[in-house]
């Protein structure tokens, strides 16, 4: 029992991550029309906020204090970040929250990376044939990574947790079930946060007049622009937003898998699957169908299963949407119409 | 007003059949006219005009082409490894188990069309990946990768060679086929001269017509009277058998295969060799493979100290700057390139290179009075 | 005129979308050789009888017999492949193919079947299909364009091009759907005179038509349809002075 939770636990932090990515695919896909393969990149782009964020706190002054002295008796560098100089404990503080405080320049940066994307490119292929975009954007999607393995090289980098996050919670604990039930305490972090940023932009879908609009274009394209909106403005926003979700999964992700330039191919090609197993242009489908893959993959992963069907951890997601794609076309809460020809 | 069509078809297979066996004098003048990267050419030209024969007539965009070739490599090793250093045997084997992979998943993936088949197609080649690196490994090597041995028990070889001591080497009854030799380069050639005489077949028969319907409006084929399916099925397949004998020559070659062969970005390589030569037209994925692999061959040779040699000219105020960026495309960053001129290509000329060569043709044939129209889409076969 | 067969029978057809009956208890026989025209207002639910005939929608019950051979639930190439050709109301061509391929390709499935993988014989040898698809482009006045792109055509031209596209697999049937809607008066006159040429030669036709000139200079039998249901069934001069056809179109404006 305690070990099957534990898969749950184990599947929904990754499954946070592919729902987060999952939902911008869906939101650009229903609203724009546009199959998005360098969406993944964004996601890497995320990460790699973080890794820059946590780079530029520690800048650090060296001093050579000769007062001092190492035990081989050379004069001491003392280190200190600057922030930490200027800053104080407040510096300290920001230091060990490296990760999280860097959504604080995620935000801006991916808004503008997509704004640009959008306005510069993806604006030009809405009316051009699926295989185009998706070629146009896969191309980007090498480009953005070359940048970032050019930068940043091809090693993973790890960033810390913060510290009062860093070690393990005991689950089991808390439910009254044993000691036997320990979890990180970062993923249950991210967990909650992605549940909190996919409720946030259902909450703005729902409730803004703004995300009415959207949804009405996701529903029906061309009425909406008939209606007099200015929908080419509301797309560039649309573009942006989900530019931001997938960054922020992205920055806080680094904790739990240290990024590096090509893990934005490999969550995009689970995230194309996630999409296509909730249902193309269904929000609500990815995020379902993102939580679903991910406990399914950690279920695979278990030994006890991977004893009976051996390989099955990392074909399950693949099986699973092949499954889907050829007994219900639309996905599980796939809406008709939606790219049928 | 039509020449008549099956001597132009003549013509242009003994053209690129002149041009492909005089590769090693064509190339001297731009350094490439080494067999190892000639066959190269070759190789991947198979690949690309099997793509082709999918996408450029069919339109159905596959992303998981890499999976074929994986498989007629690893396919083509064991052919080694259990029976002969005999190249045919090995071909033999590499164009079966890839067209048997092929009609799996494409019975499966053509269920679907659109951007669901290129997701099914990427999904199904990912999974060969993955497994290719876990379950499978002792049939694969996993990470190392599957080379030959001293042990392999090679049957046939036994029964009638005595062993020599060393690794042996691929051969074609006399010929030693890898190790770089010309051999290798020639068996390669002939394969890709006998792939595009098919291809062309296929082009100008009633199949490829067919075919070229579907992708124009395939609801309407079915309307018409065509089961579009086995159609398909049968595109897929033989482009998948391509790929299997251009990874069954990639291990002719250089008898040893790993993982990165299946990958994605080998999927995306041969998407973009095609969208590069012209897509749908014949010649254009030969082209545009050549094209690749001779620029991969050249720029990622080239390190910021070659650049610094040919910008030494200039001031190093200028220098600096200018080599700090072009390094950003040279060496390791040659995907960088590949990436930013698939992106050019897309946006401003989806015909590809055979697409620009026609529309220069046009420029300076529009002199009044001048014979043929030339029709308004990409080259059609002569009727 | 009784005595002919009965090549196409709707027998009690069905047909609901989202509660509104689009098709009621349908019951339609259509005589070999004949030109039967299917009239009615818009929204009376000619064009989803002619999807079902094709096997494009499923009725909710009831069925359509083809020469004897019930149709429905069938695959729409291997209706086609009996002999049920339909020509779409917006043309439905191959835009990227030439006139005179867009002509061949029907052409080779009448000749070859549903599938053949014929690759090592080139198209330009086989002449019978070509000449043939020739043949049927001249009647249709498209000859001289036969290897312009098709997608570059006219809507009238592209309209002409199907026609030709349907003659060609000399189909038992024919269904047109308005085959004549977006022609000039010039143009329609000369696909009445297209159509007529082919009458008998065991060709028979059903028509779906807003042009009245249309359908009494062609109709041997004219059928109307309103919200769903039969009105009226009978010869032109019948049906024209049939009070229920006339309230039908009229009775629902004023």
């Amino acid at each position: 029992m305690d070990a099957l939770l534990l898969q749950v636990l184990n599947g929904l932090d990754k499954g946070g991550a592919y729902a987060l990515i999952a939902l911008g695919l869906t939101l650009v896909f229903g609203t724009l029309g546009v199959v998005n393969f360098a969406h993944g990149a964004l996601f890497m782009l995320g990460a790699f906020c973080a890794v820059t964020f946590n780079r530029l706190l520690n800048l650090e002054s060296v001093v050579i204090d000769p007062a001092q002295k190492t035990p081989w008796g050379t004069p001491l560098e003392v280190r200190t970040p600057y922030v930490e100089a200027w800053l104080g404990d407040f510096g300290a503080f920001l230091n060990d929250y490296s990760v999280p405080a860097s959504i604080v320049l995620a935000v801006p940066v991916m808004l503008a990376i997509g704004i640009v994307m959008e306005r510069g490119l993806i604006r030009h292929f809405y009316k051009r044939p699926h295989a185009d975009q998706i070629l146009v954007t896969f191309g980007l999607a090498i480009i953005i990574q070359e940048i970032i393995k050019h930068f940043f090289g091809a090693n993973p980098i790890p960033q810390p947790a913060p510290e009062a996050f860093g070690g393990t919670v005991y689950v089991g604990e808390i439910l009254g079930m044993g000691q036997t039930l320990a979890y990180p305490w970062w993923r249950i972090v991210y967990l909650f946060f992605s549940l909190a940023v996919i409720g946030a932009v259902f909450a703005f879908l729902q409730f803004t007049t703004y995300g009415m609009v959207v949804r009405a274009g996701m529903h029906d394209r061309q009425t909406v622009g008939f209606l007099g909106i200015d929908i080419e403005r509301r797309f560039t926003v649309v573009f942006g937003l989900a530019a931001v979700i997938a960054g922020v999964a992205g920055v806080m992700y680094t904790p739990i898998v240290p990024p590096d330039y090509h893990m934005g191919m490999e969550f995009l090609v689970l995230s194309f699957v996630v999409v296509v197993v909730g249902g193309m242009g269904s929000l609500g489908g990815a995020v379902v169908a993102g939580f679903l893959l991910g406990i399914l993959q950690s279920f695979a992963s278990m030994n006890e299963v991977k004893a009976i069907i051996p390989g099955i951890d990392h074909v399950i997601i693949y099986l699973v949407a092949v499954v889907i794609l050829l007994t219900l076309p639309r996905g599980l809460l796939g809406r008709k119409g939606m790219m049928e020809d | 007003m039509f020449n008549n069509p099956a001597r132009n078809d003549w013509l242009l297979l003994a053209g690129f059949s002149a041009v492909v066996l005089c590769l090693p004098v064509l190339l001297e003048p731009i350094g490439a006219a080494y067999p190892a990267l000639m066959q190269k050419f070759c190789i991947f030209g198979i690949f690309a005009i099997g793509f082709n024969i999918l996408f450029g007539l069919t339109g159905y965009l596959s992303f998981g082409h890499a999976a074929f070739l994986g498989v007629g490599s690893y396919a083509a090793v064991w052919s080694f490894k259990l029976f002969t250093m005999n190249a045919i045997p090995a071909i033999v084997m590499a164009v079966f188990f890839a067209a048997l992979f092929a009609v799996v998943i494409g019975y499966v993936s053509l269920k679907r069309s659109g951007i669901y088949f290129s997701i099914l197609t990427l999904a199904f080649a990912q999974m060969c990946y993955n497994l290719v690196y876990s379950v499978l490994t002792p049939l694969t090597n996993g990470e190392t990768g599957l080379q030959l041995s001293l042990q392999d028990p090679r049957v046939i070889d036994a029964m009638f060679i005595e062993p020599a001591a060393g690794l042996p080497r691929v051969n074609l009854f006399a010929l030693n086929i890898s190790g770089g030799g010309y051999a290798g380069f020639y068996l390669c050639a002939v394969m890709l001269i006998i792939c595009f005489f098919i291809a062309m077949c296929i082009f100008r028969s009633p199949f490829g017509m067919m075919l070229r319907a579907i992708k124009s409006n395939q609801t309407r084929m079915r309307y018409t009277g065509f089961n579009t399916r086995p159609y398909l099925l049968a595109a897929f397949v033989i482009s998948g058998m391509y790929a299997g004998l251009a990874g069954g020559l990639m291990a002719v070659t250089d008898p040893l295969v790993g993982a990165e062969r299946m990958q994605w970005t080998a999927s995306g390589e041969v998407v973009l060799m095609t969208i590069l030569g012209g897509a749908g037209t014949l010649v254009g994925p030969v082209l545009g493979a050549a094209v690749i692999k001779y620029c991969e061959n050249i720029f990622s040779s080239f390190s910021p100290g070659t650049l610094h040699g040919a910008f030494g000219f200039l001031p190093d105020a200028i220098e600096d700057p200018i080599v700090s960026f072009l390094s950003l495309f040279v060496g390791d960053g040659w995907n960088l390139t590949l990436g930013v001129v698939f992106m050019l290509i897309v946006i401003f000329l989806p015909g590809g290179i055979m697409e620009g060569l026609r529309r220069i043709r046009m420029m300076f044939n529009r002199r009044p009075g001048n014979g043929r129209k030339i029709p308004a889409t990409q080259t059609q076969p002569a009727e | 005129m009784s005595t002919r067969n009965v090549v196409l029978h709707v027998a009690d057809v069905h047909k609901r979308f989202a509660g509104l009956h689009a098709l009621a208890d349908i019951d339609l026989q259509v005589e070999e050789g004949t030109i039967h025209a299917i009239i009615g207002p818009n929204g009376a639910g000619k064009s989803t009888l002619l999807n079902v005939c094709i096997g494009r929608l499923a009725p909710d019950s009831g069925a359509v017999v083809f020469d004897g051979q019930v149709i429905t639930g069938k695959q729409p190439h291997e209706i086609n492949q009996m002999g049920v050709v339909r020509v779409f109301q917006t043309p439905e061509i191959f835009p990227d193919l030439s006139l005179l391929h867009n002509v061949m390709v029907p052409a080779f499935a009448k000749r070859d079947g549903p599938f053949r993988l014929n690759a090592f014989q080139p198209v330009w040898r086989r002449t019978d299909i070509r000449d043939e698809a020739m043949h049927w482009l001249e009647d249709v006045g498209l000859a001289t364009q036969s290897h312009a792109i098709a997608g570059s055509l006219s809507r009238g031209d592209k309209r002409r091009l199907e026609l030709a596209m349907g003659l060609v697999q000399k189909p038992r049937l024919l269904l047109l759907d308005e085959p004549t809607a977006g022609m000039s008066r010039h143009d329609t006159n000369s696909t009445i005179d297209l159509l007529k040429k082919f009458k008998g030669r065991g060709m028979t036709k059903v028509i779906i038509e807003h042009d009245m000139h249309v359908v009494f200079s062609l109709a041997d039998r004219i059928t109307v349809l309103a919200q769903g249901r039969i009105i009226a069934d009978g010869p032109p001069d019948e049906v024209r002075g049939n009070p229920k056809v006339q309230e039908a179109y009229l009775g629902g404006v004023h």
